[in-house]
């Protein structure tokens, strides 16, 4: 099958193929080795590498400032920007569920139901893959097709994105805030979605224990969650795709979840490349405040951390298109997955309690 | 054994291109993105007969191939340590990416 797009005039097919089933025999099983060289003491030197930028980067045409943030932070929060006037933004990712909401699988004004988990937005601006299947390839193009017919907020609607943008246009204080926010630019479904993507980059965990511990304070990580960042990175391999700063690759890897052997399962990154070993492949995604937004994986199949992590012991469920770079038989003891499960929990940083922002009326 | 046996063959590889002056290059996969002599690179200029070896040199696998007309391949999962080589045999550009991490590409421009 693999064999049909390799093209090497070079190389006859029986040479090919004695050299395929050598590859893949004694190749798939093999793992590569995680040879981080990590010291595992607070403030450690090899660790720095764990520490995010302290602002997430952003584009030239769309430099953070705060007015930007400030507007985006409306616009998120604001159901004017539906097709219906009754969904947000915030509608699914909500602060108070770590941007997430606390479903299995989203569910769309109307009880329709998306089939997908709804990602967190936190540290979005770190990444440069965005969408369980990686189509979009950051904040400003997400939030420029997040206005469209088909998306999430316009569930129930018939009413065109160009239709809401005239409706913004009539409430003059957002006419006035987007002069000063992006002078020249109008009040536009580009202008809208830069905005939102300035705001969600505000929107960042890097002050959790974890971090604090990187930086060498000993006292702000438990034993146990030393030891669970130790076989987080060893043991389970999970730094394999979960990498340092933000633990994620900007990768997709098909891990097995029981879902994948449904008939119609969710093709994943396939849709995008059309690759076999991208056929149930998802996006990495970040583990920064993890414990905030259960349940987790695309479908929602893992209820708890600890969940997850009898899930990776097991190597997966579905092993018909595995990642190779998915660990098998890593023996885990049940110790092991406590660990990991404590440091998991040390992930999360601390927020202040969350200021709703108040919309303008006209 | 993996290794011997992946080696064994792509050595041949070279023998065969049939150009005297063909030269091997060595492109490493490292931090996810394409390295030529310890500098991430775009984009690379070679000449019709070269060979590019790609060398995982990242903790964990990449899967380099290309859908190009002048260099069509795909090169499948290879952890780190190993390689395996292409020929370019027609001149063109070959738009090379890993299917695995999304920001990975490199542009070959064979001459
Ligand atoms: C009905 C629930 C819902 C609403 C409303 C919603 N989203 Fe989402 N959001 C999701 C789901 C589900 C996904 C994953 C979809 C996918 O990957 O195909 C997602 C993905 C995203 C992502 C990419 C996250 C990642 O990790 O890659 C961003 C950014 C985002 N949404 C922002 C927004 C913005 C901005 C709005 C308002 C304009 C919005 N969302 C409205 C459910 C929702
Ligand atoms: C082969 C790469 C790979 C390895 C190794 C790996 N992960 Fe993952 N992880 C992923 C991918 C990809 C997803 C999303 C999969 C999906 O939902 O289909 C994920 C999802 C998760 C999630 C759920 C995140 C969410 O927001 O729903 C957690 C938690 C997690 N991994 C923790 C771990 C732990 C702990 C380990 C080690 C025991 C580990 N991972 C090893 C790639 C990997
Ligand atoms: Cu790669």
């Amino acid at each position: 099958m693999m064999l049909k797009s390799r093209k090497y005039r070079t190389f006859n097919r029986k040479d090919l193929l004695a050299q395929a089933i050598a590859f893949g025999l004694v190749a798939a099983p093999m793992v590569a080795q995680a040879d981080a060289g990590y010291v595992y003491e607070a403030g450690h030197a090899s660790l720095k590498e764990w520490l995010l930028p302290d602002a997430a980067p952003s584009p030239d045409d769309n430099k953070y400032s705060e007015k930007r943030a400030n507007l985006g932070k409306q616009l998120f929060f604001d159901p004017r920007l539906s097709g219906t006037g009754q969904v947000t933004c915030a509608s699914c990712h909500f602060p108070e569920r770590g941007w997430a909401d606390g479903l299995p699988t989203a569910v769309r004004f109307q009880g329709k139901n998306v089939g997908l988990a709804t990602p967190t937005i936190i540290n979005l601006g770190y990444n440069d893959v965005l969408m369980w299947d990686g189509r979009m390839p950051n904040l400003e193009k997400q939030g420029f097709a997040g206005q469209g017919k088909p998306a999430d907020i316009n569930a129930g609607s018939t009413v065109e994105p160009e239709v809401v943008i005239e409706r913004l246009n009539k409430v003059k204080a957002y006419v006035k805030l987007f002069e000063g926010a992006y002078p020249g630019e109008g009040l536009t479904r580009e202008s809208v979605a830069k905005a939102l993507a300035a705001f969600e980059r505000t929107i960042v965990s890097r002050t959790s224990p974890f971090d604090r511990w990187v930086k060498g304070d000993k006292s702000a990580l438990t034993e146990q969650q030393v030891k669970g960042f130790k076989a987080f990175v060893e043991k389970a391999k999970c730094v394999t795709c979960h990498l340092a700063p933000n633990f994620n690759d900007g990768g997709f890897h098909n891990i097995g979840l029981k879902s994948f052997g449904d008939a119609d399962h969710n093709a994943g990154r396939f849709k995008q490349m059309k690759r076999k070993s991208m056929d149930g492949a998802f996006k990495t995604p970040t583990l920064r405040d993890i414990n905030q937004t259960a349940p987790y994986f695309h479908d929602g199949s893992a209820a708890t951390l600890k969940d997850v992590v009898e899930h990776y012991a097991l190597g997966g469920m579905v092993k018909t298109n595995l990642s190779p770079s998915l660990p098998q038989d890593i023996a885990l003891t049940a110790q092991d997955k406590d660990d990991i499960v404590a440091f998991m929990n040390a992930l999360t940083s601390e927020q202040p309690m969350f200021v709703y922002p108040v919309l303008p009326q006209n | 054994m993996a290794k011997r046996s992946t080696m064994v063959f792509f050595t041949t590889t070279l023998a065969m291109t049939g150009n005297l002056w063909a030269q091997e290059l060595v492109v490493d996969q490292k931090n996810r993105s394409f390295v030529k002599d310890g500098a991430e690179i775009k984009t690379l200029d070679i000449k019709v007969g070269d060979v590019i070896r790609f060398k995982n040199e990242d903790p964990f696998f990449h899967s380099i191939f290309s859908e190009s007309e002048t260099a069509k391949f795909d090169l499948g999962n290879y952890p780190k340590g190993q390689s395996k080589t292409v020929t370019f045999e027609k001149a063109g550009k070959v738009d090379i990416e890993c299917a695995i991490h999304s920001k990975m590409h490199l542009t070959v421009n064979v001459k």
